[in-house]
């Protein structure tokens, strides 16, 4: 083959290729454009960019606010390419045109800033729109002119849709290396403050092994602060006003793509050999990480400041909660919005147990409270009066359609907390002004433990975290379980298989609640005191955020909804470990529930059951391709309702 | 209900014991309580009154009419949002849990047209243009509110298992709420002053009643009268009566259901913003969390009155604003309970369980699609 021809050869490709490329479904990509934009725009508004600014994730090249904005290009530029194969089809060649649609996408979205960058320049809308602000402006043209801004904005955008669309072009394992490398950078960032702390905490106990033993002396001494071994590392990552440095952020990317390139085979492998695995060897390799687990998860405090404890606590907390409420939504299927109401009772119960100075007008007719209780019989008080509240709630409403169900429990939940506030159980609970002063959990011989010490605070959630666990685990695989199971599948089905549902269902509801409870008591401990304001709705949907997110009906999911949830972005007062973003996670919880519902019903961690119930559909129509399915038989109308009518 | 799986008259269980003691429980508060307050006004010093509550004074003529006067206009606006619940569930058969949120948003646009008409000084010179044209711009937003909410959030999981939309609509609920809250503030949000013929008293048969909750009264029976012009006497009204009944027939029959349904968002929206509207009016100021628990009680009216039944839902609203009203004082108060108006809100959600429990169809009855029928 002559020179000549072979150029004539790339020469003809490149044009095919240039007219592919601008051979785009340009409704999808006007639409996908807008969406952008609407979405932008509104973050813009939300004020999350002007008070994420401050908030460095590479130093110097990227806050966390810019970053609030910027994430969406390349998820919508990705998105626009993405393409749904159905079976007997071929997928589509990926090629320039991705890129070009992702480009397209992005500078549409650009296009909308840029015209909300003009109007905050010309107009003054700050009446209304409270984040309509100079400080808004002089962050979208980037501190400097508005021109500059608008055509930054729409290449920028531009750029980064297309950067996510050239995802496409990947083999699938560099596009893991490079999303990876991405999550890594962004999460270090991210975590500096928990990371810092432990790296710290381990440092200084290396450099200074004596200051492990004085973990056991008086509690609550600061310790002085020693040269870590790690100071070096950190201060190579960690840029001085937070956020990674660029060197650091290089080398970590480097690390997570090789790491990933190269590890990526092994976990799966890993995680086959443990599937594969059954019995005894199953059972001995599951003690052995759960034993690891436990005693990280022991030793952790020695090297963790307040902070890091703070934070497990409140993680563990709503752990309990959530792990409750999968019992009740997961498990048995019943959507219990006013789940708050049982946490409400154990805070107030072991409230008013143990408090030294009882209620004011507290009742002639009830013994006089003075602490005489110890926290345990207490807690075992509190726990008999939080199953018979479930029983309470249960009963009525067990009988209900499901939604009906949902709505009722809701009102359950917000007649309890308006008659801990209210008047007429003023004498008991002390309405508004609450209960403050209670003592902490008292184990005599091992302490007490008590708000002012996280530690001992962070052992109590720990220890009731790990009770939780096993007895949710146990549950999910005994009788009462299978039953639960069966009654969320089909309630009808159920009782003729001789369950008795009501029975089962009212078990639920007091599982529930006195895991609810438990969570309840350790707050009191914690804080110290209990008020009618801590037991909105609002903390019940939260919990229910967890559970859906992490994936409902499995521990694990669970476990990993709360960390992720409850650590990175808080609890409804708790801070978590993005204290900056306080004022938006409401938002984002909402946003994350309207999306996982729409996109992943099932969770993170799905639960494979439950997975399967709620696509149905879709396992019928793989089985019906399959030809393994004779459609005249299948019945829709039973198999798609989670409570039946 | 489940209980139809039940076969009639097969054995009473503890569950079933523990309901009738229930049942009958809360209708004797109800009896009882309705009783000492007759016994006590007619003689104020009687024995059962001293007895329970040695304070208790009654109510005077003018104090109940002001009650009964509060309670019908509040409970007009419930009607007005339950209608938007009544019909989604008996088109859709899931609770639109944001439908509150709806209603907010028709508060919250109202609020910054009319501050925005104040600020140019035309709220005073044209006021009633000025109303007409909030209350436009109100209606407008809480509509689109609505079919933008179908379209995102809940017309993709139809056929989906019935929690699943009603989860969807409590994340949506959740993130309009907030993001009203960081666009606009957390503060709340005053309307402008209205002007003094408004708010004068004017008596009416006896009853002293303010102009706003005329106002009220007015343009909710009015509303109440074009939507049953819409539902019963036009093709599109037709049209959803007929998806209500049987989305499936329906469609056979040639109606298009996705723009039935939209249809039945965006009036059941519109309906919601008329109230938001008239909210802000009465009570003068809007807050991102208004939506909620107006929200939640006019669900409550909808399941009182009959889901599925629009005369119900706008009777459901005024019996349970009537009973938020008096019962407080009425009920509670003579039985001898403390700070009884603090427990308005609790007496409206007892309203929900009591009707749940004794009449699950409502007092009305319901009106749903083959499948949710119970």
């Amino acid at each position: 083959m002559s020179m000549a021809t072979h150029v004539d050869d790339v020469l003809e490709e490149i044009e095919e290729v240039a007219r592919g490329a601008f051979d785009l479904n340009w409704q999808r990509v006007l639409r996908f454009g807008n969406l952008l934009g609407l979405a932008l725009v509104f973050i813009a508004l939300s004020g999350m960019p002007v008070s994420l600014d401050k908030r460095e994730v590479i130093d110097g090249i990227i806050s966390l606010g810019y970053l609030a904005m910027l994430v969406f290009p390349p998820i919508l530029g990705w998105t626009v390419g993405k393409e749904v194969v159905l079976e007997g089809m071929t997928a589509t060649k990926r090629g320039a045109r991705d890129v070009v649609a992702g480009f397209m996408v992005g500078a549409l979205g650009g296009v909308w800033v840029s015209i909300l960058v003009l109007l905050v320049d010309n107009y003054n809308l700050r009446d209304p729109l409270v984040n309509w602000s100079p400080e808004l402006l002089s962050l979208l043209s980037f501190s400097e002119s508005v021109g500059f801004g608008v055509v930054a904005w729409i290449l920028l955008c531009g750029v980064f849709g297309a950067a996510g669309a050239a995802l496409h072009l990947l083999t699938p394992k560099l596009r893991r290396a490079v999303i990876s490398m991405i999550l890594t950078v962004v999460g270090v960032s991210i975590f500096q403050s928990l990371i810092d702390d432990l790296v710290g905490g381990i440092g200084e106990s290396i450099a200074d092994p004596g200051r492990l033993s004085e973990f056991f002396g008086e509690a609550d001494t600061p310790r002085p602060r020693v040269d870590s071994v790690f100071d070096g590392v950190i201060d190579f990552i960690y840029a001085q006003r937070g956020g990674l440095t660029i060197a650091g952020a290089i080398v970590l990317a480097l690390i997570a793509g090789g790491l990933s390139l190269s590890g990526r085979g092994r976990i799966a492998k890993a995680k086959a050999s443990y599937n594969a695995k059954t019995g005894p060897e199953r059972t001995k390799q599951t003690a052995i990480m759960i034993a690891v687990a436990t005693v990280l998860l022991i030793v952790l405090p020695f090297f963790t400041g307040r902070i890091t404890q703070e934070l497990l606590a409140n993680v563990g907390i709503f752990l309990l909660l959530a792990l409750g409420l999968n019992i009740v939504v997961g498990l048995a299927g019943i959507l219990d919005l006013g789940y708050v109401a049982f946490f409400a009772v154990g805070s107030y119960s072991i409230a008013v147990l143990t408090v030294e100075n009882p209620p004011e007008s507290w009742p002639d007719w009830l013994p006089t409270l003075d602490g005489q209780f110890g926290w345990l019989l207490a807690l075992l008080i509190t726990v008999v009066l939080a199953g018979l509240v479930g029983l309470f709630i249960g009963a009525p409403v067990i009988r209900m359609r499901g939604d009906y169900l949902a709505i009722v429990t809701l009102g359950f939940g917000e007649i309890i907390r308006i008659l801990f506030l209210s008047d007429a159980l003023g004498g008991y609970f002390n309405a508004a002004q609450g209960i403050t002063q209670i003592p902490g959990a008292d184990f005599g011989p091992l302490g007490v433990a008590h708000g002012t010490n996280p530690r001992s605070i962070f052992y109590l959630v720990l220890a009731f975290a790990a009770i939780s666990i096993y007895v949710s685990w146990r549950l999910e695989r005994s009788r009462l379980g299978r039953a639960w199971m069966a009654v969320r599948e089909d309630e009808s089905v159920a009782e003729a298989m001789g369950i008795n549902t009501v029975n089962v269902k009212l078990m639920a509801f007091v599982v529930g609640a006195v895991l609810a409870s438990f969570s309840g008591a350790i707050v009191s401990a914690k804080v110290g005191s209990v008020f009618p304001t801590s037991f909105l709705i609002l903390v019940s949907i939260i919990i229910l955020v967890v559970v859906i997110v992490g994936g409902m009906g499995n521990i694990l999911g669970v476990l990993a909804g709360s960390f992720v949830l409850i650590g990175v972005l808080g609890g409804p007062r708790q801070p978590g470990l993005l204290a900056e973003f306080s004022e938006y996670k409401l938002l984002i919880y909402g946003a994350l529930l309207i999306w996982m519902m729409l996109q992943r019903p099932e969770g993170l961690i799905p639960n494979v059951r439950r997975s399967r119930e709620l696509h149905q559909d879709e396992f019928l129509q793989d089985a019906w391709l399959k030809g393994e399915v004779d459609t005249e038989e299948d019945d829709e109308t039973s198999a798609t309702e989670v409570a039946p009518a | 209900m489940t209980t139809a799986v039940r076969a009639k008259g097969s054995q009473k269980t503890g569950i079933d014991w523990f309901l009738t003691v229930l049942r009958v429980g809360l209708l004797s508060i109800v009896v009882f309580g309705l009783f000492a307050f007759v016994w006590q006004q007619i003689d104020n010093q009687n024995p059962l009154a001293s007895w329970l509550n040695p304070d208790a004074t009654g109510l005077t003529a003018d104090q109940f009419k002001g009650l009964v006067v509060t309670g019908l206009s509040q409970g007009a606006m419930y009607g007005l949002i339950a209608l938007g619940y009544s019909m989604v569930y008996g088109v859709l058969g899931f609770i639109n849990f944001a439908h509150g949120e709806v209603f907010m948003l028709g508060a919250f646009s109202g609020f910054i047209t009319s501050t925005k008409l104040d600020q140019a000084g035309w709220w005073e010179d044209y006021f009633l243009a000025s109303v007409f044209f909030s209350v436009v711009v109100a209606i407008l937003v809480s509509t689109m509110a609505a079919v933008v909410m179908e379209k995102v959030a809940y017309r993709p999981l139809r056929g989906s298992p019935r929690l699943i939309p009603l989860i969807t609509s409590i994340g949506v609920s959740f993130f309009i709420q907030n993001a009203v809250i960081v666009l606009f503030g957390p503060g709340a949000k005053s309307y402008p002053r209205l002007p003094d013929w408004l708010t004068d008293r004017y008596s009416i048969v006896t009853f002293e009643i303010e102009g706003t909750k005329i106002m009220v009264l007015v343009v909710a029976s009015l509303s109440m009268a074009g939507l049953w012009y819409f539902v019963e006497r036009t093709k599109t009204g037709k049209a959803m009566r007929a998806v209500a009944e049987d989305r499936e027939i329906a469609a056979l029959m040639g109606i298009d259901v996705n723009r039935t349904i939209v249809t039945t968002f965006a009036v059941g929206g519109a309906m919601a913003g008329v109230a938001g509207i008239l909210w802000g009016l009465l009570f003068k100021s809007v807050i991102a969390t208004t939506g909620f628990l107006p929200g939640i009680k006019a669900f409550t009216a909808a399941v009182v009155g009959g889901v599925g039944n629009l005369g119900g839902a706008m009777a459901g609203g005024v019996s349970l604003g009537s009973a938020e009203a008096l019962a407080p004082l009425m009920l509670l108060e003579p039985l001898g309970i403390d700070g009884v108006s603090q427990l308005r809100d609790a007496v409206a959600f007892t309203l929900l369980i009591l009707v749940l429990l004794i009449k699950p169809t409502g007092l009305f009855g319901e009106k749903l699609s083959g499948d949710d029928r119970a």
